[in-house]
């Protein structure tokens, strides 16, 4: 099975490289682009039975920097 | 007195951390970040600036999870001193000991000059030979040190004169100017810029060489 880890900065936190694709979205033309926010996404082969707790865990621990990221968990 | 570097691959500032503890009068050990104990009686831990495990995930995050860290954090949790420079603040606060965290450079570019700082607190065995407003001359070499934390932690920490070293002319988006920012029990140090890279004639610039004069008097007495 397979776990997927999305890491985005949250809120509030400054995000120089969405700002950055923001301004070349710009000066491509593609006007109207308010905000860009640039986060990961990991995938995890997991063994079956493997709980979104668990997922979390990895998450707490090491995934994601809770100081300064939030993240979200989907199982499949 | 004893300092330990600890080393993990992709660090390249172990062996110039080394020679400035050295040089200041340490015994100095290097570990691994495989081993599992700290050399007997050592009384600070450097954790030396590069690129450990080449910044994959976050910068720090994989030495912070590394088994040596685990011992670093005990030594840190006993009372014992340790400096993170440059990665080594980055894995410091990965690791808890530290709050905040470093974000990339808000120009987005890796700067590599030196720059001016101005000393924000004497009171720790790493700033003891400055004064309280000095300006020193220290090379920074990051892409990501711009310095993040609530604005409850910077007021707490600008309140408890735990604000060691701030930017004179911020280079990188940090937060209140941060380069450098220390512990509750003022013992473990961070900060973005090199100190051990201004402590010899040869580097051009000596101004980084007093913070390890004073640890290294401030741990002998001790």
């Amino acid at each position: 099975m397979k776990a997927r880890v999305h890491v985005m900065l949250k809120d509030g936190v400054l995000d120089p490289q969405g700002e950055a694709v923001r301004h070349a979205l710009g000066s491509l033309g593609f006007d109207g682009v308010e905000k860009v926010r640039q986060g990961k996404v990991i995938e995890l082969d997991v063994a079956d039975g493997t709980t979104e707790d668990t997922v979390r865990e990895m998450c707490e621990k090491l995934l994601a920097n809770t100081v300064i990221e939030s993240y979200q968990i989907e199982m499949s | 007195m004893r300092a330990a570097v600890v080393v993990f691959p992709g660090s390249n500032c172990d062996r110039d951390l080394a020679v400035a503890f050295r040089d200041a009068g340490c015994q100095v050990e290097m570990v691994w970040h495989k081993d599992t104990a700290l050399p007997d009686n050592v009384d600070i831990v450097g954790i030396p600036g590069g690129f450990s495990f080449g910044d994959y995930l976050r910068c720090g995050a994989i030495a912070a999870n590394s088994p040596i860290c685990a011992e670093v954090k005990a030594h840190a949790e006993r009372g014992g001193f340790v400096l993170g420079i440059c990665n080594g603040f980055q894995i410091l606060t990965e690791t808890g000991l530290l709050p905040g965290a470093l974000l990339r450079n808000a120009g987005l570019k890796y700067i590599c000059r030196t720059v001016p700082l101005i000393v924000g607190t004497s009171d720790s065995v790493y700033t003891s030979g400055y004064t309280v407003g000095q300006e020193i001359g220290v090379p920074i070499a990051h892409h990501d040190g711009n310095y993040t934390a609530s604005d409850e932690v910077v007021s707490r920490l600008a309140a408890e004169d735990r604000i060691a070293f701030r930017y004179g002319d911020n280079p990188n988006g940090a937060t209140a100017d941060i380069a450098g920012i220390l512990s509750e029990n003022r013992r473990v140090l961070g900060m973005m810029p090199h100190p051990e890279r201004a402590a010899d004639e040869k580097h051009g610039g000596t101004d980084g060489k007093a913070m390890f004069s004073g640890i290294a008097s401030a741990l002998a007495a001790a």
